[in-house]
Protein backbone atom coordinates (compact mmCIF):
# COMPACT_ATOMS: atom_id res chain seq x y z
CA UNK A 1 0.00 0.00 0.00
CA UNK A 2 1.65 3.49 -1.01
CA UNK A 3 0.63 7.23 -1.31
CA UNK A 4 -1.91 6.79 -4.02
CA UNK A 5 -3.67 3.98 -2.13
CA UNK A 6 -3.47 6.19 1.14
CA UNK A 7 -4.40 8.71 -0.18
CA UNK A 8 -7.73 7.65 -1.63
CA UNK A 9 -8.37 6.36 1.92
CA UNK A 10 -7.98 10.05 3.12
CA UNK A 11 -10.11 11.58 0.55
CA UNK A 12 -13.15 8.30 2.21
CA UNK A 13 -12.30 9.66 5.41
CA UNK A 14 -13.25 13.42 4.73
CA UNK A 15 -16.83 11.87 3.16
CA UNK A 16 -16.83 9.96 6.23
CA UNK A 17 -16.43 13.31 8.17
CA UNK A 18 -18.89 14.93 6.11
CA UNK A 19 -21.62 12.04 5.67
CA UNK A 20 -21.39 12.87 9.99
CA UNK A 21 -21.67 15.99 9.95
CA UNK A 22 -24.54 16.51 7.83
CA UNK A 23 -26.38 13.66 9.55
CA UNK A 24 -26.00 15.12 13.34
CA UNK A 25 -26.46 18.57 12.06
CA UNK A 26 -29.66 17.73 9.92
CA UNK A 27 -30.42 15.09 12.74
CA UNK A 28 -30.50 17.87 15.55
CA UNK A 29 -32.90 19.69 13.69
CA UNK A 30 -35.30 17.47 12.95
CA UNK A 31 -34.56 15.40 16.33
CA UNK A 32 -35.58 18.57 17.98
CA UNK A 33 -38.52 19.11 16.61
CA UNK A 34 -38.92 15.36 17.40
CA UNK A 35 -38.09 16.15 21.30
CA UNK A 36 -40.39 19.09 21.31
CA UNK A 37 -43.63 17.06 19.77
CA UNK A 38 -42.70 14.18 21.99
CA UNK A 39 -43.07 16.21 25.36
CA UNK A 40 -45.62 18.29 24.14
CA UNK A 41 -48.40 17.13 25.83
CA UNK A 42 -50.65 16.89 22.99
CA UNK A 43 -51.68 12.80 22.80
CA UNK A 44 -51.25 12.61 19.11
CA UNK A 45 -48.10 13.97 18.78
CA UNK A 46 -46.70 11.98 21.37
CA UNK A 47 -48.27 9.18 20.74
CA UNK A 48 -46.48 9.70 16.68
CA UNK A 49 -43.21 10.56 17.74
CA UNK A 50 -43.06 7.76 20.27
CA UNK A 51 -43.90 5.22 17.32
CA UNK A 52 -41.18 6.98 14.95
CA UNK A 53 -38.44 6.62 17.34
CA UNK A 54 -39.70 2.84 18.10
CA UNK A 55 -39.27 1.97 14.62
CA UNK A 56 -35.65 3.25 13.87
CA UNK A 57 -34.41 1.96 17.39
CA UNK A 58 -35.78 -1.12 16.53
CA UNK A 59 -34.54 -2.01 12.95
CA UNK A 60 -30.96 -1.86 11.73
CA UNK A 61 -29.53 0.62 10.52
CA UNK A 62 -28.71 -0.85 7.49
CA UNK A 63 -32.02 -1.61 6.88
CA UNK A 64 -33.30 2.13 6.98
CA UNK A 65 -30.69 2.81 4.14
CA UNK A 66 -31.67 0.36 2.18
CA UNK A 67 -35.30 1.41 2.54
CA UNK A 68 -34.86 5.08 2.39
CA UNK A 69 -32.41 4.68 -0.47
CA UNK A 70 -34.86 2.80 -2.70
CA UNK A 71 -37.94 4.52 -1.53
CA UNK A 72 -36.72 8.01 -2.23
CA UNK A 73 -35.97 6.29 -5.85
CA UNK A 74 -39.76 4.21 -6.03
CA UNK A 75 -41.23 8.19 -5.53
CA UNK A 76 -39.48 9.43 -8.41
CA UNK A 77 -36.68 11.51 -6.62
CA UNK A 78 -33.38 11.16 -8.54
CA UNK A 79 -31.09 11.45 -5.65
CA UNK A 80 -27.39 10.83 -6.09
CA UNK A 81 -26.34 8.31 -3.52
CA UNK A 82 -24.57 10.91 -0.94
CA UNK A 83 -27.95 13.05 -0.82
CA UNK A 84 -29.50 9.33 -0.71
CA UNK A 85 -27.72 8.38 2.79
CA UNK A 86 -27.56 11.56 4.17
CA UNK A 87 -31.21 12.11 4.36
CA UNK A 88 -31.14 8.15 5.76
CA UNK A 89 -28.81 9.33 8.53
CA UNK A 90 -30.79 12.49 9.10
CA UNK A 91 -33.84 10.64 9.49
CA UNK A 92 -32.14 8.08 11.92
CA UNK A 93 -30.43 10.77 13.66
CA UNK A 94 -33.43 12.56 14.30
CA UNK A 95 -35.36 9.51 16.10
CA UNK A 96 -31.99 8.80 18.28
CA UNK A 97 -31.06 12.43 19.08
CA UNK A 98 -34.82 12.84 19.59
CA UNK A 99 -35.09 10.34 22.23
CA UNK A 100 -31.95 11.53 23.93
CA UNK A 101 -33.25 15.02 24.32
CA UNK A 102 -36.93 13.68 25.24
CA UNK A 103 -35.11 12.28 28.51
CA UNK A 104 -32.96 15.53 28.80
CA UNK A 105 -36.12 17.82 28.72
CA UNK A 106 -38.12 15.68 31.08
CA UNK A 107 -34.62 15.45 33.62
CA UNK A 108 -35.24 19.44 34.21
CA UNK A 109 -37.01 19.51 37.50
CA UNK A 110 -40.80 20.07 36.65
CA UNK A 111 -40.58 23.52 39.29
CA UNK A 112 -39.10 25.02 36.42
CA UNK A 113 -41.65 24.42 33.87
CA UNK A 114 -44.04 25.55 36.43
CA UNK A 115 -42.28 28.95 37.69
CA UNK A 116 -42.13 29.71 33.75
CA UNK A 117 -45.80 29.11 33.42
CA UNK A 118 -46.45 31.36 36.42
CA UNK A 119 -44.31 33.70 34.69
CA UNK A 120 -47.11 33.60 32.23
CA UNK A 121 -43.79 32.72 30.05
CA UNK A 122 -44.98 32.44 26.27
CA UNK A 123 -44.64 28.08 25.17
CA UNK A 124 -41.69 29.76 23.27
CA UNK A 125 -40.33 31.61 25.67
CA UNK A 126 -40.65 29.15 28.38
CA UNK A 127 -38.87 26.63 26.18
CA UNK A 128 -35.90 28.79 24.34
CA UNK A 129 -35.01 30.40 28.05
CA UNK A 130 -36.18 27.90 30.53
CA UNK A 131 -36.06 24.39 29.85
CA UNK A 132 -34.03 23.97 26.92
CA UNK A 133 -30.61 25.53 28.24
CA UNK A 134 -30.52 23.48 31.26
CA UNK A 135 -31.40 20.15 29.08
CA UNK A 136 -28.87 21.07 26.72
CA UNK A 137 -26.66 20.54 29.51
CA UNK A 138 -28.01 17.36 30.31
CA UNK A 139 -28.47 16.00 27.36
CA UNK A 140 -24.54 16.66 26.55
CA UNK A 141 -22.66 13.45 27.29
CA UNK A 142 -25.33 10.99 25.30
CA UNK A 143 -25.11 13.66 22.32
CA UNK A 144 -21.61 13.18 22.41
CA UNK A 145 -22.28 9.38 22.58
CA UNK A 146 -24.29 9.40 19.83
CA UNK A 147 -22.25 11.10 17.74
CA UNK A 148 -20.05 8.24 18.16
CA UNK A 149 -22.29 6.03 16.75
CA UNK A 150 -23.13 8.17 13.78
CA UNK A 151 -19.41 7.78 13.04
CA UNK A 152 -19.00 4.14 13.33
CA UNK A 153 -22.72 4.03 11.67
CA UNK A 154 -21.42 5.83 8.55
CA UNK A 155 -19.37 3.00 7.62
CA UNK A 156 -22.72 1.46 6.49
CA UNK A 157 -23.16 3.82 3.62
CA UNK A 158 -20.49 1.17 2.09
CA UNK A 159 -22.58 -1.42 2.18
CA UNK A 160 -25.85 0.73 -0.29
CA UNK A 161 -22.71 1.81 -2.68
CA UNK A 162 -21.28 5.47 -1.21
CA UNK A 163 -17.35 5.29 -1.32
CA UNK A 164 -16.66 6.50 2.12
CA UNK A 165 -13.77 5.49 4.50
CA UNK A 166 -14.79 1.64 4.61
CA UNK A 167 -15.59 1.45 0.86
CA UNK A 168 -12.95 3.11 0.59
CA UNK A 169 -10.85 0.18 2.27
CA UNK A 170 -12.54 -2.54 0.59
CA UNK A 171 -11.44 -1.12 -3.20
CA UNK A 172 -7.46 -0.67 -1.79
CA UNK A 173 -8.04 -3.94 -0.06
CA UNK A 174 -9.57 -5.71 -3.22
CA UNK A 175 -6.35 -3.59 -5.44
CA UNK A 176 -2.94 -5.01 -3.15
CA UNK A 177 -4.56 -8.19 -1.99
CA UNK A 178 -3.82 -6.59 1.87
CA UNK A 179 -6.76 -6.87 3.59
CA UNK A 180 -5.57 -7.14 6.96
CA UNK A 181 -3.25 -4.07 6.61
CA UNK A 182 -6.12 -2.20 5.20
CA UNK A 183 -8.55 -3.02 7.75
CA UNK A 184 -6.16 -2.14 10.38
CA UNK A 185 -5.31 1.13 8.96
CA UNK A 186 -8.99 2.41 8.48
CA UNK A 187 -9.73 1.34 12.09
CA UNK A 188 -6.95 3.30 13.08
CA UNK A 189 -8.55 6.66 11.40
CA UNK A 190 -11.79 5.91 12.66
CA UNK A 191 -10.59 5.23 16.22
CA UNK A 192 -8.51 8.52 15.88
CA UNK A 193 -11.97 10.03 15.02
CA UNK A 194 -14.31 8.27 17.81
CA UNK A 195 -11.89 7.90 20.53
CA UNK A 196 -11.44 11.90 21.22
CA UNK A 197 -15.17 11.90 21.49
CA UNK A 198 -15.74 9.25 23.62
CA UNK A 199 -12.99 10.65 25.86
CA UNK A 200 -15.40 14.37 25.55
CA UNK A 201 -18.08 12.26 26.17
CA UNK A 202 -16.82 10.51 29.98
CA UNK A 203 -15.34 13.79 30.89
CA UNK A 204 -18.38 15.58 30.54
CA UNK A 205 -20.33 12.81 32.34
CA UNK A 206 -17.83 13.11 35.21
CA UNK A 207 -18.28 16.68 34.90
CA UNK A 208 -22.30 16.19 35.21
CA UNK A 209 -22.01 14.18 38.23
CA UNK A 210 -19.90 16.01 40.39
CA UNK A 211 -21.34 18.25 42.30
CA UNK A 212 -21.23 22.08 40.63
CA UNK A 213 -21.69 23.70 43.80
CA UNK B 1 -44.37 8.00 -10.08
CA UNK B 2 -45.85 4.86 -12.43
CA UNK B 3 -44.12 2.61 -10.24
CA UNK B 4 -46.36 -0.14 -8.81
CA UNK B 5 -45.44 -2.36 -5.55
CA UNK B 6 -45.26 -6.13 -6.39
CA UNK B 7 -44.81 -8.35 -3.18
CA UNK B 8 -45.61 -11.39 -5.39
CA UNK B 9 -41.27 -12.18 -5.48
CA UNK B 10 -41.29 -11.71 -1.11
CA UNK B 11 -44.71 -13.70 -0.73
CA UNK B 12 -42.95 -16.48 -2.66
CA UNK B 13 -39.71 -15.99 -0.70
CA UNK B 14 -41.41 -16.16 2.41
CA UNK B 15 -40.36 -19.01 3.60
CA UNK B 16 -36.60 -18.30 2.54
CA UNK B 17 -37.27 -15.18 4.68
CA UNK B 18 -38.30 -16.99 8.09
CA UNK B 19 -35.78 -19.18 7.62
CA UNK B 20 -33.35 -16.11 7.26
CA UNK B 21 -35.07 -14.81 10.69
CA UNK B 22 -33.98 -18.06 12.71
CA UNK B 23 -30.46 -17.23 10.93
CA UNK B 24 -30.29 -13.85 12.81
CA UNK B 25 -31.86 -15.28 16.04
CA UNK B 26 -29.09 -17.72 16.23
CA UNK B 27 -26.71 -15.24 15.26
CA UNK B 28 -27.87 -12.61 18.16
CA UNK B 29 -28.39 -15.51 20.93
CA UNK B 30 -24.94 -17.27 20.29
CA UNK B 31 -23.37 -13.81 19.82
CA UNK B 32 -24.83 -12.43 22.68
CA UNK B 33 -23.82 -15.71 25.12
CA UNK B 34 -20.34 -15.54 23.89
CA UNK B 35 -20.43 -11.85 24.50
CA UNK B 36 -21.60 -12.73 28.19
CA UNK B 37 -18.94 -14.67 28.67
CA UNK B 38 -16.10 -12.52 27.08
CA UNK B 39 -18.47 -9.52 29.46
CA UNK B 40 -18.01 -11.36 32.69
CA UNK B 41 -14.27 -12.56 32.30
CA UNK B 42 -13.50 -9.86 31.21
CA UNK B 43 -14.76 -7.92 34.07
CA UNK B 44 -12.52 -10.14 35.97
CA UNK B 45 -9.55 -9.69 34.44
CA UNK B 46 -10.16 -5.54 34.16
CA UNK B 47 -10.19 -5.53 37.94
CA UNK B 48 -7.09 -7.83 38.42
CA UNK B 49 -3.77 -7.34 40.34
CA UNK B 50 -2.23 -7.87 36.75
CA UNK B 51 -1.49 -4.68 35.82
CA UNK B 52 -0.47 -5.94 31.92
CA UNK B 53 -4.14 -7.71 32.07
CA UNK B 54 -5.73 -4.68 33.18
CA UNK B 55 -4.32 -2.50 29.94
CA UNK B 56 -5.08 -5.13 27.74
CA UNK B 57 -8.62 -5.37 28.94
CA UNK B 58 -9.02 -1.46 28.83
CA UNK B 59 -7.24 -0.99 25.53
CA UNK B 60 -9.88 -3.90 23.95
CA UNK B 61 -12.73 -2.14 24.96
CA UNK B 62 -11.74 1.18 24.24
CA UNK B 63 -10.41 -0.37 20.16
CA UNK B 64 -14.07 -2.14 19.98
CA UNK B 65 -16.05 1.14 21.00
CA UNK B 66 -14.69 3.43 18.53
CA UNK B 67 -14.04 1.41 15.74
CA UNK B 68 -17.73 0.61 13.30
CA UNK B 69 -18.57 -3.16 13.86
CA UNK B 70 -18.34 -3.61 9.93
CA UNK B 71 -14.60 -2.79 9.32
CA UNK B 72 -14.53 -5.50 12.74
CA UNK B 73 -16.10 -8.14 11.14
CA UNK B 74 -14.08 -7.36 7.84
CA UNK B 75 -10.73 -7.80 10.51
CA UNK B 76 -12.16 -11.02 11.80
CA UNK B 77 -12.93 -12.19 8.60
CA UNK B 78 -9.30 -11.69 7.17
CA UNK B 79 -7.35 -12.41 10.52
CA UNK B 80 -8.44 -15.73 11.58
CA UNK B 81 -7.29 -17.36 8.45
CA UNK B 82 -4.14 -16.02 9.19
CA UNK B 83 -3.87 -17.50 12.57
CA UNK B 84 -4.68 -20.70 11.22
CA UNK B 85 -8.42 -20.68 12.25
CA UNK B 86 -10.44 -21.40 9.22
CA UNK B 87 -14.24 -20.92 9.49
CA UNK B 88 -16.96 -20.76 7.53
CA UNK B 89 -18.84 -16.70 7.18
CA UNK B 90 -21.15 -17.62 10.14
CA UNK B 91 -18.70 -18.83 12.84
CA UNK B 92 -17.08 -16.12 11.79
CA UNK B 93 -19.73 -13.90 12.39
CA UNK B 94 -20.73 -15.11 16.11
CA UNK B 95 -16.86 -14.31 16.87
CA UNK B 96 -17.11 -11.05 15.66
CA UNK B 97 -20.80 -10.06 17.08
CA UNK B 98 -19.43 -11.99 20.50
CA UNK B 99 -16.11 -10.00 20.11
CA UNK B 100 -18.29 -6.81 19.40
CA UNK B 101 -21.06 -7.00 22.15
CA UNK B 102 -18.28 -8.67 24.88
CA UNK B 103 -16.65 -4.92 25.14
CA UNK B 104 -19.71 -3.00 25.80
CA UNK B 105 -20.79 -5.48 28.39
CA UNK B 106 -17.53 -5.24 30.10
CA UNK B 107 -18.59 -1.76 30.59
CA UNK B 108 -21.80 -2.31 31.87
CA UNK B 109 -20.95 -5.25 33.69
CA UNK B 110 -18.49 -3.50 35.95
CA UNK B 111 -20.67 -0.54 36.13
CA UNK B 112 -23.22 -3.19 38.25
CA UNK B 113 -20.17 -4.66 40.06
CA UNK B 114 -19.29 -1.39 41.07
CA UNK B 115 -22.17 -1.18 42.43
CA UNK B 116 -21.71 -3.67 45.19
CA UNK B 117 -20.82 -2.73 48.75
CA UNK B 118 -17.97 -4.08 50.08
CA UNK B 119 -19.48 -5.10 53.16
CA UNK B 120 -21.17 -7.36 51.05
CA UNK B 121 -17.96 -9.41 49.98
CA UNK B 122 -16.56 -9.30 53.52
CA UNK B 123 -19.82 -10.57 54.51
CA UNK B 124 -19.76 -13.61 52.73
CA UNK B 125 -15.89 -14.02 52.65
CA UNK B 126 -16.62 -13.62 56.89
CA UNK B 127 -19.44 -16.67 56.73
CA UNK B 128 -16.74 -18.42 55.04
CA UNK B 129 -18.04 -19.03 50.94
CA UNK B 130 -14.94 -20.19 48.93
CA UNK B 131 -13.97 -16.75 46.81
CA UNK B 132 -15.40 -17.96 43.64
CA UNK B 133 -19.07 -18.48 45.26
CA UNK B 134 -18.99 -15.07 46.88
CA UNK B 135 -17.74 -13.57 43.14
CA UNK B 136 -21.48 -15.67 42.16
CA UNK B 137 -23.64 -14.87 44.34
CA UNK B 138 -22.79 -11.69 46.23
CA UNK B 139 -21.18 -10.06 43.17
CA UNK B 140 -22.45 -11.21 39.78
CA UNK B 141 -25.73 -12.06 40.26
CA UNK B 142 -26.67 -8.83 41.95
CA UNK B 143 -24.38 -6.77 39.29
CA UNK B 144 -26.52 -8.43 36.35
CA UNK B 145 -29.10 -7.59 38.38
CA UNK B 146 -28.66 -3.50 38.41
CA UNK B 147 -27.35 -3.53 35.05
CA UNK B 148 -30.30 -5.70 33.14
CA UNK B 149 -31.34 -2.86 31.62
CA UNK B 150 -28.50 -1.45 30.14
CA UNK B 151 -27.16 -5.16 29.34
CA UNK B 152 -30.81 -5.97 27.48
CA UNK B 153 -30.78 -2.23 25.27
CA UNK B 154 -26.98 -3.82 24.09
CA UNK B 155 -28.12 -7.37 23.24
CA UNK B 156 -31.01 -6.03 21.40
CA UNK B 157 -28.49 -3.47 19.57
CA UNK B 158 -26.40 -6.57 18.64
CA UNK B 159 -29.22 -8.40 17.00
CA UNK B 160 -29.68 -5.38 14.98
CA UNK B 161 -25.90 -4.97 14.21
CA UNK B 162 -26.09 -9.42 13.06
CA UNK B 163 -27.69 -7.45 9.87
CA UNK B 164 -24.05 -5.98 9.18
CA UNK B 165 -22.79 -10.09 8.83
CA UNK B 166 -24.25 -9.75 5.31
CA UNK B 167 -21.24 -8.24 4.38
CA UNK B 168 -19.29 -11.55 4.76
CA UNK B 169 -22.27 -13.77 3.95
CA UNK B 170 -22.98 -15.23 6.97
CA UNK B 171 -26.44 -16.87 6.51
CA UNK B 172 -29.03 -14.71 8.37
CA UNK B 173 -32.14 -12.53 7.37
CA UNK B 174 -30.34 -9.81 5.48
CA UNK B 175 -28.39 -11.79 3.03
CA UNK B 176 -31.31 -13.82 2.10
CA UNK B 177 -32.95 -10.77 1.48
CA UNK B 178 -30.12 -9.59 -0.92
CA UNK B 179 -30.36 -12.70 -2.90
CA UNK B 180 -34.17 -12.26 -3.08
CA UNK B 181 -33.51 -9.02 -4.14
CA UNK B 182 -31.69 -9.92 -6.96
CA UNK B 183 -33.56 -12.53 -8.80
CA UNK B 184 -36.07 -9.95 -8.38
CA UNK B 185 -34.90 -6.72 -8.26
CA UNK B 186 -38.22 -5.78 -6.19
CA UNK B 187 -35.54 -3.79 -3.25
CA UNK B 188 -37.91 -1.50 -1.86
CA UNK B 189 -40.46 -4.11 -1.15
CA UNK B 190 -38.19 -6.87 -0.02
CA UNK B 191 -36.03 -4.59 2.64
CA UNK B 192 -39.37 -3.03 3.73
CA UNK B 193 -40.47 -5.96 4.77
CA UNK B 194 -37.23 -7.57 6.44
CA UNK B 195 -37.40 -3.98 8.46
CA UNK B 196 -40.71 -4.93 10.11
CA UNK B 197 -39.19 -8.83 10.52
CA UNK B 198 -36.29 -6.96 12.14
CA UNK B 199 -38.81 -4.82 14.62
CA UNK B 200 -40.82 -8.20 15.20
CA UNK B 201 -37.89 -9.72 16.20
CA UNK B 202 -36.13 -6.90 18.58
CA UNK B 203 -39.89 -7.22 19.96
CA UNK B 204 -39.55 -10.51 20.76
CA UNK B 205 -35.93 -10.76 22.16
CA UNK B 206 -37.55 -7.55 24.26
CA UNK B 207 -40.06 -9.74 25.99
CA UNK B 208 -37.98 -13.26 26.42
CA UNK B 209 -35.52 -11.01 28.15
CA UNK B 210 -38.77 -9.80 30.31
CA UNK B 211 -39.58 -13.24 30.80
CA UNK B 212 -35.82 -13.85 31.82
CA UNK B 213 -35.64 -11.32 34.10
CA UNK B 214 -38.53 -12.61 36.03
CA UNK B 215 -37.25 -16.15 36.41
CA UNK B 216 -33.73 -15.51 37.52
CA UNK B 217 -33.65 -11.83 38.91
CA UNK B 218 -37.28 -11.95 41.24
CA UNK B 219 -35.36 -12.37 44.12
CA UNK B 220 -36.15 -10.48 47.43
CA UNK B 221 -33.84 -7.58 47.78
CA UNK B 222 -34.06 -6.83 51.70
Amino acid sequence: MGAPEFLFLLQGLKWTVLLSAIGFVGGGIVGLLVALARTSGQPLLERGTAAYIALFQGTPLLMQLFVVYYGLALVGLELESWQAVAIGFTANSSAFLGDIWRGSIEAVPKGQTEAAKALSLSYVSRMRDVILPQAIQISLPATVGFLVQLIKGTSLASIVGFTELARAGNIVSNQTFKPLLVYAVIGVMYFALCWPLSLLGSWLERRIAAPTR
Amino acid sequence: MNYTLDFGPVISGLPDLLKGCAGTLFLAVTGMTLALAIGIGGVVLRDSNVKALRILVISFVELIRNTPFLVQIYFVFFALPLVGIRLSPTPTAIVALGLNGGAYAIEIIRGGVQSIHKGQIEAGLALGLHKTDVFRFIVLRPALRAVYPSLTGQFIMLTLTTSIASAIAAYELTSVAKLIENESFRSFEVYGTITLLYLAMSWIIMKAFAVLSMRYFSYPVK
